[in-house]
């Protein structure tokens, strides 16, 4: 019978059918960060488990760290000097391989893990950490979970999980000028909601899809937590192998080929039969940002703030209602022309050295505006090297950007930095929730380069009048 | 890990969509390497007047007379989206919400409120409205009522024990709801399962699939 490339992955992964009606699932790899790695880690220690494959289990410095020009063990977020502390105590106690605060492959997680070819293409991968489905972007299979499901992977080398449903998504026809993955994540979830993918786990294929590189791809699988979804993956293709070749930890030799044999088989049948099927036209599909406190609050940058639909719900109304006023934005204000505070270009979604070539291009010979406080965190310290390497460092900073280290950095607000009180920011992060990047804090969620553009415009701006 | 059988308290609504952990438990308020200590940060954006200030905001649900020793939150479609902080699960916890029912949870939100001995209901958007025009009548005496062992949620009334409240306006219908959740899931809170222990049990079984696995698909070994 025709499968699913997630039917394939979970048959090669089960342990058995647990007679509660889950399954026991095999898990490849671990990554851990400081935020709830360390937690996960003493807890075991407290109960006196052990890791049972350290040499699968790795841990990178991000979400606390600061990402200012020398930094080291202290931190702008209070206390969070003792989170690195007993992350890497714990690290150190189970064998585990640590990314340290100065190690110079140190950065995001979703980002330093396929860089170093970690995550590969069949394998199961958990973090406690939500974003993890980028990784699915390789193909594999990869999900977030909380620190109590990491303690148990940790562990058994297991989880109990129960079978998601399937969906496909495709998106067919080819990226407009100017519009890239971020613009594509935004469109479908703007459109389906942000629980639109609840309960399963979503193949993303298609034309557009195929013609994305891997880092486009590692864009549209990390905002799959945002529409709710079990997790994101992408069929491996020559671009996968062509990715994953020659990275530290990807096969060598004669594994190489045994390997790349294998993951030429994962795909889904022909006539693989999926719970859900989305079409997506390309041609639909503008700019995008979002003008709410949720990703689902998407619509095209030269559009204006939607009206509440006919049948709205009273619940979705109050959400709605909610959202008008926490950006200050009533129904029917145009997007383009608002100004802005600040810009901020990194994390998990778009920190890639892809993502800062695109914004370079926007910025060369530019000027951010005046008052706008604009900052690029590189998503790994590989990718900040790269990007010194090619002279785009230059560039952010000739416009007036701050260039720093690598981490999660103001994606999200943890008592430390901040964009500050009410400040309107556009960020090509993954979360527009209330106070994510600051107080009250008003965030756009949008492409790196519409990030650049609006920093240049000093308001939110059509990255196509600048490309 | 608690169980969870049966149990009745004033529930809370909190019915907007798609309320995540952000909301529910800010990372400024995530300060020690530790699942204690965050009760007093749950909903704090909401809950006080001004950022890292303690002082009640009275409009929010929560901090009014009427809601006060809610163990229960009757919440909208998504609760729980977004990041996986299981800080989430254990502020609540510690705040004393033993149950939440909503229409639909973050996947990552609603497995950590089963490993925490937390129940996740999903009921329909109309059955979580119903419930909440219930408990806004009297919330400290119209009170919800949520069974595991039969998997239904009905009203209930302090001042009528042991008897279900009718809707008032709906005809002849009594708020009386039964949910599904998995049988692992509905197992593990129920016996107060520790899901490491029980999984644990498999440990041969788990060591011949890494054996043949490995040999299998040696550049993962």
């Amino acid at each position: 019978m025709d499968k699913t490339l997630f039917e394939k992955i979970w048959q090669h992964h089960l342990v058995q059918e647990l007679d509660d009606g889950a399954a026991l699932i095999y898990i490849d790899r671990v990554f851990l960060h400081e935020r709830t790695g360390s937690i996960a880690l003493k807890s075991l220690e407290a109960d006196k488990r052990k890791v049972v494959s350290p040499e699968h289990v790795f841990c990178t410095m991000d979400h606390i760290v600061d990402t200012v020009i020398g930094r080291g063990d202290n931190t702008k977020v209070p206390s969070g000097k003792n989170f690195i502390l007993a992350t890497r105590e714990a690290c150190i106690d189970a064998k585990i391989k640590l990314f340290d605060v100065n190690d110079p492959q140190q950065g995001i997680v979703h980002v330093v893990s396929p860089e170093l070819g970690i995550v590969q293409p069949g394998a199961t991968l958990v973090c406690p950490d939500s974003h993890t489905c980028s990784q699915g972007a390789l193909g594999a299979l990869a999900w977030g979970i909380g620190s109590s499901e990491a303690e148990h992977a940790l562990a058994t080398k297991t989880l109990r999980v129960s079978k998601p449903k399937t969906m496909k998504v495709n998106f067919n026809g080819q990226l407009g000028f100017g519009v890239t993955a971020k613009d594509m994540i935004l469109h479908l979830i703007g459109k389906y909601s942000a629980a639109g993918g609840a309960g399963y786990v979503i193949e993303f294929g298609g034309t557009a899809v195929d013609a994305l590189d891997i880092e486009g791809r590692l864009t549209l699988c990390n905002m799959a937590v945002e529409f709710s979804a079990f997790t994101g993956l992408v069929a491996p293709d020559d671009k996968a192998i062509a990715y994953l070749k020659g990275r530290e930890y990807a096969p060598k030799g004669a594994l190489w080929q045994q390997a790349v044999a294998f993951w030429q088989s994962l795909y889904s049948d022909e006539h693989a039969q999926f719970d859900k099927t989305i079409e997506i036209d390309c041609a639909d599909i503008s700019p995008t940002i979002t003008w709410g406190n949720s990703p689902q609050h998407a619509c095209a940058v030269d559009s204006v703030v939607p009206f509440a639909p006919a049948d709205a719900t009273q619940n979705q109304l109050k959400a709605l209602n909610r959202a008008y006023e926490y950006m200050d934005l009533p129904a029917g204000s145009a997007l383009k022309g608002l100004p802005i505070g600040a810009a901020f270009i990194g994390s998990c979604t778009n920190s890639r050295i892809s993502d800062l070539r695109l914004a370079a291009k926007v910025l060369k010979g530019r000027k951010v505006a005046e008052n706008v406080n604009a900052i690029c965190v590189p998503g790994s310290t590989t990718v900040k090297r790269q990007a010194e390497a090619e002279g785009l460092d230059k560039i952010f900073i000739a416009a007036g950007f701050e260039w720093r280290e690598a981490g999660c950095s103001m994606c999200f607000f943890a008592g430390g930095e901040s964009f500050g009180y009410r400040q309107r920011v556009v960020t090509s992060t993954n979360r527009n929730f209330e106070s994510r990047q600051g107080p009250e804090t008003r965030s756009h969620l949008a492409s790196p380069a519409t990030v650049a553009a609006c920093a240049i415009a000093g308001c939110i701006a059509d990255v196509r009048e600048y490309l | 890990m608690e169980k969870f059988t049966v149990h009745q308290g004033v529930a809370a609504p909190m019915l907007q969509i798609n309320i995540d952990t952000d909301a529910i438990i800010p990372s400024r308020e995530m300060k020690l390497v530790s699942k204690q200590g965050l009760g007093e940060g749950l909903f704090a954006g909401w809950r006080y007047t001004l950022p890292n200030g303690r002082e009640p905001n009275e409009d929010f649900v929560l901090n009014q007379a009427q809601y006060k020793n809610s163990s229960i939150l009757l919440a909208g479609d998504n609760f729980g989206c977004g990041s996986s902080r299981e800080h989430a699960v254990w502020a609540l916890k510690e705040y004393g919400i033993k149950a939440i029912i909503a229409p639909g949870f973050g996947s990552i939100f609603y497995h950590n409120c089963i490993r925490n001995g937390i129940l996740p209901v999903v009921l329909g958007n109309d059955e979580v409205l119903g419930l909440a025009n219930h408990v806004e009548k009297d919330p400290q005496t119209c009170q919800v009522n949520i069974n595991l062992l039969e998997c239904y949620v009905s009203a209930f009334n302090t001042d009528h024990q042991s008897t279900e409240l009718e809707a008032t306006d709906s005809v002849n219908e009594t708020l009386h709801f039964s949910f599904s959740i998995l049988p692992a899931q509905r197992e593990m809170l129920l016996e107060g399962l520790d899901g490491i222990a029980l999984t644990l049990k498999s440990k041969s079984n788990i060591a011949s699939f890494k054996q043949a696995y490995q040999r299998q698909y040696p550049w993962l070994a």
